[in-house]
């Protein structure tokens, strides 16, 4: 149940903040991460800058 | 044990098919069609695909992907191979399928179920998973950028150049569908048109008032979206609001073109990306629910297996099954489109490379499904009520007297019936409402009442309208904007400013070129009189297929340089049925006599008949426009021949050269990096 709540959550993108902070603490320790907001801004506008859609 | 699973699957397939092949004359349970394609699915998967990915391709589960090297947390981000899955669906699955092969179901129900069956598996599953697989193995490269390292820039060019054009004739064609499912339809305009203010509401709750809870957004606009179905009916009920709905269909186009526009210059966040998120939910439980409602129900098919109309008298659009029915159905059996997903997009979420045949042949074996379900419900319908739903007016007239002439045909219909079912579904007239939308939402409609409840039969048609107008308007606003972006970036060869993507002046200009060029086929499909999509949606198959094909070529390529050369014939095969098929649907829309086949035959007929002056005053007004418009779909026919044939060349040229040892551009692979993510990864 437990893990069908993390898929659905990974596939949603509601996760998208946790995984990008997992990320730059794993990765770039001393850099400091964006805000859930800024964050949240900043994937919005790079999701569409391509093709996401077909017909 | 699992042999004898496999030996199972065989069997029910087989006796599926069996099944499907010797009942003639009477009618056939849907639930044959349903098991036959899923042991199609699952048995082309275990031995064809998993055949391909280890023999051919060689997948390599110690291999670093772009995902892994280059995670930066955000677009490169090794993903749950279940999760890239649903992305990949989501991405990969718009109207199309539901469209083409409501279409196609003139024919019968046996033609266009063979095609998106034997399409699926050798062809487009197959593209898909190719092109996923050789992306990945380039970085997550774009099929442009494939096309010109792999073939040369000419090879590059015309890849940009067919994607830019079958995004037009793509955005024009949904239009359509959108506008002829909303004409005089208050109750279905109202609700397509609340999703707009519920979309921007959405928008403005993921980024301001809770941000970046997309689960909360999404389950609240998915809430106030069916709301939306059911107040469409109380301004249904209402005489002033009725009438405030109430549109033809010239002033749709226009507010269609204007919605386009807006979406086009307006920021993301606030219309495309909450939109977006509403449509993929709506979109994936309304499969889910078409899926398990067909269980449950397994409803009789009511079309016969091949119709008369084989011989090219279809109403619906003309022209003789072959090559029309493989024109017709292109997503649901093979789609150039997806080559554009499956590179550049997906191709950066890839966790392992033994994850790829799951995803690109098994996301497309899941879209063909949606394409038989469509089918299903497109045939489920009285062959009679189907015809009178998507015969154009100018073929058949209007009520009584298309009621006798589709009768006529040995597809009984009558008045009374006609209008009981528009009563059912909350409508004025379901008479000659063409584009697929209506007839799809009606077989929709009745296989959720009877399988959820018979009495909601109206809120079951306008939300399997809004449904499809939902994720045609999204495709619409996504498409209009990626066209904005290359069509930016190819001005900014000429002059620099244009190139920045946020300069207003550029953003203005870009967007309302392409609006207007997808706008102007759109206007004009109202204008016809045989209903635009026997105009538009050949077209748009013929663009789509020679997409495919310039991806296919990228792959035969691929295979042919890396030495692979005697199992060229994987891709090979697919790329020289889609040679044949595309070139003579072109041929025959070029050179036919037929004036419903041929442009130029068409817009010679309109000529003469103009200059005799035997055309109503109205009709003449617009004449001109319709001829000018024949001429010039005639002309982009030939357009996409050419680019499709320059492809192919390019491609037959470079393996050439392979053959005999003359130099060929390199092979572009990155190199093997050892993946970290690999349990028994071992440092060497």
């Amino acid at each position: 149940m437990e893990k069908l709540w993390r898929l659905i959550r990974q596939l949603s993108g509601e996760d998208a903040y946790e995984r990008y902070l997992d990320h730059v603490r794993k990765c770039h320790p001393e850099m400091a991460p964006l805000d859930r907001k800024a964050f949240f801004v900043r994937e919005e506008e790079r999701k569409w800058n391509g093709i996401r859609r077909c017909c | 044990m699992k042999k004898l699973v496999w030996f199972g699957i065989a069997i029910l397939g087989t006796a599926a098919l069996a099944m499907i092949a010797t009942s003639r004359g009477e009618t056939i349970n849907s639930i044959w069609l349903v098991a036959a394609a899923l042991c199609v699915y699952a048995l082309a998967y275990r031995f064809y695909a998993l055949w391909i990915s280890t023999k051919i391709l060689v997948t390599d589960k110690t291999r670093a992907t772009p995902a892994e090297r280059f995670d930066n947390g955000l677009d490169f981000t090794p993903t749950n191979k279940w999760v890239t899955f649903g992305h990949h669906f989501a991405a990969i699955a718009g109207p199309g399928p539901l469209v083409g092969p409501t279409l196609a179901a003139q024919f019968g129900y046996l033609p266009g179920t063979i095609w998106i069956l034997i399409g699926a598996v050798l062809g487009g599953c197959v593209q898909d998973m190719v092109t996923l697989f050789f992306s990945t193995r380039r970085d997550g490269r774009s099929l442009g950028q494939m096309a010109r390292d792999e073939l040369g820039p000419v090879g590059g060019a015309a890849a940009l150049i067919g994607t830019l054009s079958i995004m037009v004739i793509l955005i024009s064609v949904l239009g359509l569908v959108v506008v002829n499912a909303l004409k005089h339809s208050p109750w279905g305009t109202s609700t397509v048109m609340a999703t707009i203010p519920v979309a921007i509401l959405v928008g403005l709750y993921m980024r301001h008032i809770r941000p970046g809870k997309v689960l909360e957004g999404s389950l609240i606009g998915v809430a106030l979206l069916l709301f939306s179905v059911a107040s469409g009916g109380w301004i249904d009920h209402n005489a002033a609001l009725r009438a405030f709905f109430d549109f033809d269909s010239q002033t749709l186009v226009w507010l269609v073109i204007g919605y386009g526009f807006l979406a086009a210059i307006l920021p993301v966040w606030l219309l495309l990306a909450p939109r977006d998120y509403l449509s993929t939910y709506m979109k994936l439980g309304t499969v889910i629910a078409l899926a398990l409602a067909i269980f449950i129900m397994h409803p009789e098919i009511k079309m016969p297996a091949v119709t008369s109309f084989v011989d090219g008298t279809g109403p619906i659009f003309a022209g003789k099954l072959f090559p029309f029915v493989f024109i017709t159905i292109a997503c649901g059996a093979i789609s150039g489109f997806h080559a554009l997903v499956s590179s550049g997009t997906t191709p950066k979420l890839i966790a392992n490379e033994e994850d790829i045949p799951m995803i690109g042949y098994g996301g497309m074996a899941l879209e063909s499904f949606v394409a038989i379900m469509a089918m299903t419900a497109a045939t489920v319908l009285d062959p009679g009520v189907f015809f009178a739903i998507n015969s154009p007016p100018g073929l058949v007239g209007t009520g009584a007297i298309a009621a006798a002439k589709i009768s006529s045909w040995g597809f009984p219909v009558s008045m009374e019936q006609m209008q009981q079912l528009a009563n059912e579904m909350g409508e004025k007239t379901l008479f000659a409402r063409t584009g697929g939308a209506p007839s799809l939402a009606v077989g929709m409609a009745s296989i959720f009442g009877n399988a959820f409840g018979r009495s909601l039969l109206s809120i079951w048609y306008h939300f399997a309208i809004m449904f499809e107008a939902v994720f045609i308007l999204t495709t619409l606003d996504a498409g209009t904007r990626v066209g904005r972006f290359m069509l930016q970036d190819m001005l900014g060869n000429l002059y620099k400013p244009m190139g920045r993507t946020s300069w207003l002046p550029s953003v203005l200009i870009s967007s309302a070129a392409i609006v207007a060029s997808w706008g102007y086929f759109l206007y004009i499909g109202v204008l016809d009189p045989y209903g635009g999509v026997n105009l538009l949606w050949p077209l748009f198959g013929i663009s789509n297929q020679m997409l495919a094909a310039i991806a296919l070529s990228v792959g035969t390529g691929i295979l042919i340089k890396s030495g692979k050369a005697r199992y060229a014939w994987v891709t090979g095969i697919p790329l020289a049925w889609l040679c044949v098929i595309t070139t003579s649907a072109a041929w025959e829309k070029i050179t036919s006599a037929d004036i419903r086949i041929g442009f130029f035959a068409a817009a010679d007929h309109l000529s003469e008949l103009l200059s005799l002056g035997k055309l109503a005053p109205e009709k003449a007004a617009v004449a001109p426009k319709l001829i000018f418009n024949m001429q010039l779909d005639g002309i982009i026919t030939i357009f996409f021949v050419i680019v499709l044939w320059t492809v192919v060349f390019e491609m037959l040229r470079v393996g050439w050269r392979k053959t005999i040892g003359l130099p060929i551009p390199p092979v572009s692979e990155s190199p093997h990096i050892p993946s970290r993510l690999v349990e028994d990864w071992v440092r060497d």
